[in-house]
């Protein structure tokens, strides 16, 4: 079972669902910001949106939610977690991911389709990508620059925790596609474990030709594969 | 500790973006300014004041608990630093319980 945490201000969170259990075909069910409990979760998402109106920062005050705590918890003992846009804000916030996403440098709110290259980490979100691989997914973020200090990101980069990079449609890293000013190009990162990732763009909005593209199918499909192993 | 015996605080913090973070806020700040002519602006680094009004026995106390509160929340020190500007005796809030009973606005 895949739990999918519903923040007050998640708007994502039904779109994952519908993803995750209707497209991808894994059993996946919303856990309320509320619960403590995360028995029988083989992996948890934290879906995009603006939880508590982004009040502060980002995923400042989500962070706080009695469910994060279990999350903290289940991310410990390796547990699958993926945050995706504002999930990916919040795993930053409550230090589960390293850095934090800042305003995009255009200081607008970026709301349309990138390619981000795969870096190869695996991950347990992104298991059987193969390096190199562009993904076309949307983005809608307003604070989607991700930022850290530079011993971490020396870190990040020399024991390959960076996920994937924003880039053209054939993979080149360029500070025009780097639409929103992250560092190196950074669009997702994965916890030293590779448990834990956080991803800007939406995976779950990317599942069907219907949709306009169906790479995200390529991320949520680790759904089927972390349902079929014990919690 | 009862807050009967604590006096109120008004403490203001300021928290801004660290050296070397990126500021897009503050930069279109600052090139706004030049284009009003105040060409003398060399830098603009934008961020957010808090004022507080903090239960607290004495000012010491009041500051530390807002460093505690900056440190976890108001803060985030990945990419912001804060600096607690000020702590001053807060005046007496104006017949509090009335209006809270008479469900008027509540200005602290």
């Amino acid at each position: 079972m895949i739990g999918i945490v519903t923040f007050p201000g998640s708007n994502g969170d039904r779109d994952a669902l519908d993803a995750v259990r209707d497209d991808i075909g894994a059993p996946a069910r919303l856990v309320d910001h509320r619960e403590t409990e995360l028995a029988g979760r083989n992996g948890i998402i934290l879906p995009g949106g603006f939880s508590y109106g982004d009040h502060l920062r980002c995923g400042a005050i989500a962070r706080f939610a009695p469910v994060m705590g279990e999350v903290a918890r289940f991310s410990a003992r390796g547990g699958p977690v993926l945050g995706i846009c504002n999930g990916f804000q919040i795993l930053c916030e409550a230090g589960l991911l390293p850095g934090a996403l800042l305003r995009n440098r255009t200081l607008r709110f970026h709301c349309f389709w990138t390619h981000v290259r795969m870096e190869g980490a695996a991950t347990a979100w992104t298991e059987g990508i193969e390096p190199g691989a562009v993904l076309r997914l949307p983005v809608a973020h307003g604070a989607g620059a991700y930022f850290t200090d530079q011993e971490t990101l020396r870190r990040l980069e020399g024991q390959g925790e960076i996920v994937a990079r924003y880039s053209d449609p054939q993979g080149n890293i360029s500070h025009e596609h780097n639409h929103n000013g992250s560092l190196n190009s950074i669009a997702a990162v994965a916890s030293p474990k590779r448990t834990t990732v956080g991803l800007m763009p939406h995976p779950e909005r990317a599942v069907a030709a219907l949709l306009g593209g169906d790479d995200g199918r390529r991320i949520l499909s680790a759904a089927l594969s972390l349902v079929g192993c014990p919690a | 500790m009862a807050a009967g015996e604590d006096e109120r605080w008004r403490v203001e913090v300021v928290v801004v973006p660290k050296p070397g973070v990126n500021d897009p806020e503050g930069a279109s700040i600052l090139a706004g300014l030049h284009g009003l002519g105040s060409e003398c602006v060399a830098e603009v680094r934008a961020g957010r004041l808090f004022r507080l009004v903090v239960l607290a026995p004495d000012a010491t106390a009041a500051r530390s608990a807002v460093g505690e509160m900056c440190d976890r929340l108001l803060a985030n020190p990945v990419v912001e630093v804060y600096e607690v500007r000020s702590v001053e005796a807060a005046p007496a809030p104006p017949d509090l319980a009335g209006r809270r009973q008479g469900g008027g606005e509540d200005r602290g």
